[in-house]
């Protein structure tokens, strides 16, 4: 059963020089699995996790044949419907702590109201869930932690928090939007692994947007790539070594490797024909 | 090339003296590639900014070219080195036009012929003439950095310090803009101090590198050593575990 089937998606952005396509027809099927988007700056990988939410603010447009959860077409709710949707049933982590918490609230105050917001709960049963979560994403001492500001707060520690925060309601479907990268590569591996065990435990499906190749072959079970706003190939994540689409094998050669040493990196050299082709679907 | 000796650096006073960097000491000779590697707030970048002259307290010695420097920077010392900053969208002037970046630059060095300098240091780093009135709004990533790379060529300097030039560009433009470094240091003859949180970016540039936890040099190995994952301080074989 798919949590989410997304069929036909497109994000246009008019401007002056005419309509600018950041998304194009991007198909594909989420179930209880790890789902990783992978692309350069710019190849709308963010602007797929964000069309799903309906994120995509005017003069942005978004268009899909369907958008559906479990069956619920999201592209006809109401936006009073759709704020059900978000954080309940589809959750989603930014990329830098820093801008997407809240300044000038503490961290009991944000988690709680995430927590309330969805859930009938008194405000101290609300206070025990989230000290309980916030042991759940490692971090110590959170009592302390609670009654903090954010900019109190170390890079991952602030993104163990917006995982809590997001996860707290419970959702479906967490989507990850480059959840790790401004982050040290020491703290990502235990952001990642704690993000995974979470996602395990509850049976969730993830979207793990990432620019790191190697990362999400490691850690996701399927893979889309993203090109110019289009998917140009999908496999399963242990077999991303052996893709086939130059632009996916451009990308893995361009990474410098510790156990191969050369004298010169390779570039990758772009082939226009890779943005004109149909979008790959990534649909089981 | 350069050699340092017991380097502290800290910053505050009082109850709220941190110290950045602690008795740091290492040589780097003329021609070598030499790394520095740890987690944000070990310190590397500081070292950077002090041997630049860019932060004011700092202790020990620090000798360019065989000559300890003085607190207060000559202007000659700019001429041997110049630093690369790690993020393009903020290390440039944005209402400066490129010819205008260079060009004052290469005025303050005391160059006559700043025209032919401009357009051949614009070569030199693979844009070409035609990028030279542009403004940096006008330009990707990759190719800012290469602008500052230029910036920081135009004094003719032998030593580079790069402090993460690739971090804040993808992976394909990353390959670009460090097969550009390679290039340059075989043709100018160049000595870089590169610090990096990817290991495997100092392992492709450098020949030796120092691992740096809480403002201490924990390791200094060369980079044979990483490859064969044979580094002997806890930290460093973390480091490298966690970047495999």
């Amino acid at each position: 059963m798919n949590l989410l089937d997304v069929e036909n998606l497109w994000v246009k952005f008019p401007t002056r020089q005419g309509v600018f396509d950041a998304v194009r027809g991007v198909s594909f099927t989420l179930g209880r699995e790890r789902l990783g988007i992978v692309g350069e700056s710019g190849s709308g990988k963010s602007m797929t996790g964000r069309a799903i939410l309906r994120l995509i603010r005017p003069p942005g447009i978004v268009t899909a044949s369907q958008i559906s959860l479990e069956g619920d077409d999201l592209m006809v709710k109401s936006e009073r419907q759709m704020r059900e949707v978000r954080g309940q049933r589809i959750s989603m982590v930014m990329q830098d702590p820093k801008f997407s918490l809240n300044p000038v609230m503490t961290i009991a105050q944000q988690i709680i109201e995430a927590y309330r917001l969805h859930n009938k709960a008194s405000k101290s049963e609300a206070y025990a869930k989230s000290v309980e979560m916030l042991e759940a994403v490692s971090i110590r001492d959170p009592e302390r932690v609670m009654r903090a500001y954010p900019h109190e707060m170390s890079g991952g520690m602030g993104q163990r928090i917006m995982i809590a925060m997001m996860l707290i309601p419970n959702p479906e479907i967490l989507i990850a939007d480059e959840p790790t990268s401004a982050l040290d590569v020491s703290v990502q591996r235990q952001v990642l692994s704690i993000i995974d065990k979470l996602v395990t435990d509850r049976g969730m499906g993830l979207i793990f947007i990432s620019h790191d190749l190697n990362l999400v072959a490691d850690f996701c079970d399927r893979v889309l790539i993203m090109y110019s706003g289009r998917v140009v190939e999908v496999c399963d994540a242990d077999k991303l070594r052996d893709a086939k689409h130059p632009y996916t094998r451009g990308l893995l050669n361009s990474l410098p490797r510790l156990d191969s040493p050369c004298g010169k990196l390779q570039v990758l050299t772009r082939d226009p024909a890779w943005s004109d082709a149909p979008s790959v679907s990534g649909r089981v | 090339m350069l050699n340092l000796d017991n380097l502290s650096v800290w910053f505050g006073g009082g109850r709220d003296r941190v110290d950045a960097v602690r008795n740091a000491s290492f040589c780097v000779n003329s021609g070598a590639s030499f790394g520095i590697v740890g987690e944000s707030g070990s310190g590397k970048s500081t070292i950077l900014r002090a041997v630049m002259g860019l932060i004011p307290n700092w202790s020990g010695t620090i000798s360019v070219d065989g000559r300890p420097v003085d607190k207060k920077r000559e202007k000659s010392f700019y001429k041997v080195a110049q630093m690369v900053f790690q993020d393009p969208y903020a290390s440039l002037h944005p209402r400066h036009s490129v010819d205008q970046v260079l060009g004052e630059t290469l005025y303050l060095h005391g160059f006559s012929d700043i025209d032919h300098r401009v357009v051949k240091l614009l070569d030199d780093v693979g844009l070409g003439a035609k990028f030279r009135f542009r403004y940096p709004h006008q330009l990707s990533g990759g190719q800012r950095q290469r602008v500052a790379i230029a910036r920081a060529l135009a004094p003719e300097p032998s030593i580079l310090l790069l402090d993460e030039p690739t971090s804040a560009l993808d992976v394909s433009v990353q390959a670009e803009i460090l097969n550009l470094l390679t290039d340059l240091r075989i043709k100018h003859g160049l000595t870089y101090v590169m610090v990096s949180h990817d290991l495997s970016v100092v392992g492709h540039m450098c020949e030796k590198l120092a691992v740096m936890q809480d403002g201490k040099i924990v390791e200094i190995m060369d980079v044979e050593t990483l490859r064969r994952a044979k580094a002997s301080h806890p930290y460093s074989q973390e480091l490298l575990a966690a970047s495999i």
